[in-house]
């Protein structure tokens, strides 16, 4: 029971990350029609986000140390705590949650960047030529990345205070034994709110109306005078944010490296196609579906019967989905079936 | 090119002489290039098979696979797994390589084939992946994981043993019947399968098979309303490029007997679209092209580090010339995936016939009156594409 409780937590909080990328890739694909192939370079360049402004936080210069009498010792002290003193290494150790007010600008202009200096010229290009660009520009980003930062991961700190691990088997009442990261936990959150977040902007505000107006006819949105370009130009930044918001929380979960997008790109292509090309609450839904069948399957009993089914799960059902339902779980009718 | 005329066979022959004349003298008219050592040049040869193999799937059929590098690690497994245990001669090594990667396409062809478009990309996307990770994980006993697959002192190698050739001290190393697989004849044993792969490939083009691929590309709803079906087609192609994958990834393992799982990788599969669209999907010779270029720059550029660079700026003013190198030095060396990245961007961009359309447009504009109807392949290519486009 405990291992069954902690195996839908972790793939919930798996899930989380996959339904916020996906989310972001069946967003653009029902707006603009386009497949991005670069949308795991942008999850990437969230992460970055994050290691950038510790980088810049923790920018330091040689102090002496005092509590050294024997000879003249220094050490590096951060600039921040030299000026704030125990408010600065506040600042430092908050690092991941600040870098979500930097990485929502950031990413909203690389993704309208990205859209207007790019992907407009390939509406109406195959999917196939729409596939290879992206993956280019995936290429080119991760190469950028790789350059600026170095090719080895940099681990990044959650904050102390939420680093150690949450009883919440005390909680559910299933003892004192389970306990489950603390950070995971509000990942979990995290993506929960920012997935009601773009669900709620898409449906209770009139430009997400719009928006879903011209993904269900775009002509006639257009006939009453609406520039929808416009509004989808933005809906490709707001899926950059989300995919970069997923990057920066989940650096301290996994220490980004340049090449993180190009391994969560085809999970969450996985996930978008079993959830259903376009369909929002499919994607969404596909995420943690897929996400609690991974922990599953990763469990020793479930390997024992079928070995490496852990390794395969996510495509195994990704295969079956599209044979036998190729719009996916909640696609629309009529949408990509061939 | 003139995919839809008749072509003469003569002029095949032709053209096959003049491909082998030039593939043969390889090592002579590389050298002022600073190509002319045998590894890089069996790395043109194994991957120009890699890539004709898949424009017969990708260039005929119009089907994006992004899974052919499964194929490749198979083929390689196989080869490595036929010196180990049979015989380090290279012949049963090619056969079951290519044939175990046939049969693998065969069963992944099966399901793939069911869905069109996107769809097909991702469900052998997805096949490829369980390959890499099954290799990586539960298949240890057969891929030796992480470590990769390796030759040993102790393998049994049958046939070998029978005829009473025992390895020495050193490793032996893969050679067809006593010619080695490495060096220069090496390199002859790659261009000479090559060249077979290639007059096969020609032949495809050429056949009314090929013509039917190409039906498919550009209107499978009309192929069916003639009364084809299509799927066997696309089955045998698939197949067919499948097996040339496993030919060159036994080659790989000719080359150097180590087969690991990051050849399976999708990111290995996205190499093979690569030079395939810069060379020129769909061309005859444009993924041969293709896979020349994109090897001879990325071991070239992957040469430069900041002293070479350094050193080539040397006649600017010092001040001018560490900017510039270390700009420079962003696309090569360790970037040079950034130039490839880039050069892709722009091929698809702006130039969807890749090289042999470029060179195609240059011929038209050198010679415009000469030609009086301009027929050139990339320009049907892209009607195709329009046509196909519209239908989506």
């Amino acid at each position: 029971m405990d291992a069954i409780f902690l195996q839908i937590l972790n793939g919930l909080d798996k899930g989380g990350a996959y339904a916020l990328i996906a989310l972001g890739l069946t967003l653009v694909f029902g707006t603009l029609g386009v497949v991005n192939f670069a949308h795991g370079a942008i999850f990437m360049m969230g992460a970055f986000c994050a290691v950038t402004l510790e980088k810049l936080l923790t920018l330091s210069v040689k102090v002496k140390d005092e509590s050294v009498t024997f000879f003249d010792a220094y050490k590096e002290t951060p600039y921040l705590e030299l000026w704030f003193g125990d408010t600065g290494t506040a600042i430092i150790d908050w690092s991941v949650p600040l870098s979500i007010i930097l990485a929502v600008p950031v990413m909203l202009l690389i993704g309208i960047v990205m859209e207007r200096s790019l992907i407009r010229y390939f509406y109406k290009r195959p999917h196939a030529e729409q596939i290879l660009v992206t993956f280019g520009l995936a290429i080119v980003l991760q190469e950028l990345v790789k350059a600026a930062f170095g090719a080895n991961p940099i681990p990044q700190g959650a904050p102390d205070i939420v680093s150690g691990s949450a009883a919440v088997g005390a909680i559910f009442g299933l003892g004192e034994a389970v306990v489950y990261p603390w950070w995971r936990l509000i990942y979990l959150a995290f993506s929960l709110i920012t997935i009601g977040l773009v669900f709620s902007f898409l449906h209770f505000t009139t430009y997400g109306m719009v928006v879903r107006a011209g993904m269900a006819d775009r002509e006639t949105v257009e006939l009453l005078g609406i520039n929808i370009e416009r509004r989808f130009t933005i809906v490709f930044g707001i899926a950059a944010v989300v995919a970069g918001l997923a990057g920066v929380m989940y650096t301290p979960v996994l220490p980004p490296d340049y090449h993180l997008g190009m391994d969560f790109l085809v999970l969450s292509f996985v996930v978008v196609v079993v959830g259903g090309m376009g369909s929002l609450p499919g994607a969404v839904a596909a995420g943690f579906l897929l996400g609690i069948l991974q922990s599953f399957s990763s469990m020793t009993e479930v390997k024992d019967i079928f070995p490496g089914i852990d390794q395969i799960i996510i495509y195994l059902v990704a295969v079956v989905i599209l044979l036998t339902r190729p719009r996916g779980l909640l696609g629309r009718r009529g949408v990509m079936e061939s | 090119m003139s995919n839809t005329k008749i072509v003469s066979p003569k002029k095949d022959m032709i053209f096959m002489a003049i491909l082998s004349a030039v593939v043969l003298t390889m090592p002579l008219w590389l050298q002022p290039f600073g190509a002319a050592y045998p590894d890089l040049m069996q790395k043109f040869m194994i991957f120009g098979i890699f890539a004709i193999g898949y424009n017969i799937l990708f260039g005929l059929t119009g089907y994006l696979s992004f899974g052919h590098a499964a194929f490749l690690g198979v083929g390689s497994y196989t080869a490595v797994w036929s010196f180990k245990l049979l015989s380090m001669n290279v012949i049963p090594a090619l056969i079951f390589g290519t044939v175990l990667s046939g049969l693998f396409a065969l069963a992944i062809g099966f399901v793939s084939l069911r869905r069109s478009g996107i769809y097909f990309s991702i469900l052998t996307l997805a096949f490829a992946q369980m390959s890499y990770n099954l290799a990586y994980s539960v298949l240890t006993p057969i891929t030796n994981g992480e470590t990769g697959l390796q030759l040993e002192q102790a393998d049994p190698r049958v046939l070998d043993r029978m005829s009473g050739i025992e390895a020495d001290a050193s490793l032996p190393t893969p050679n067809l019947f006593g010619i080695e697989g490495i060096g220069y004849s090496g390199f002859y044993i790659c261009a000479a399968l090559m060249l077979i792969s290639f007059f096969i490939y020609l032949r495809i083009f050429r056949s009314p098979f090929g013509l039917k691929l190409r039906a498919i590309k550009s209107n499978q709803n009309r192929m069916g309303y003639t009364g084809f079906s299509t799927r066997p087609y696309l089955m045998t192609a698939f197949v067919i490029s499948g097996m040339y994958a496993g030919l060159a990834g036994s080659l790989l393992a000719v080359t150097d007997p180590l087969a690991g799982a990051e050849r399976m990788q999708w990111t290995a599969s996205g190499e093979v679209v690569l030079i395939t669209i810069l060379g020129g999907v769909g061309t005859l010779i444009g993924p041969l092209l293709g896979a020349g270029i994109i090897k001879y720059f990325e071991n070239i550029f992957s040469a430069f580090n900041d002293t070479v660079l350094l050193n080539a700026f040397s006649f600017l003013p010092d001040w001018l010339a560490h900017p510039i190198a270390s700009v420079v030095g962003l696309f090569v060396g360790e970037g040079w995936h950034l130039t490839l990245g880039l050069v892709f961007m722009l091929i698809v961009i702006f130039l969807p016939g890749g090289i042999m359309e470029g060179i195609s447009r240059l011929s038209r504009l050198l010679f415009k009156r000469e030609k009086t109807e301009p027929k050139s392949d990339g320009h049907e290519n892209k009607e195709k594409e329009q046509t196909s486009a519209g239908e989506v």
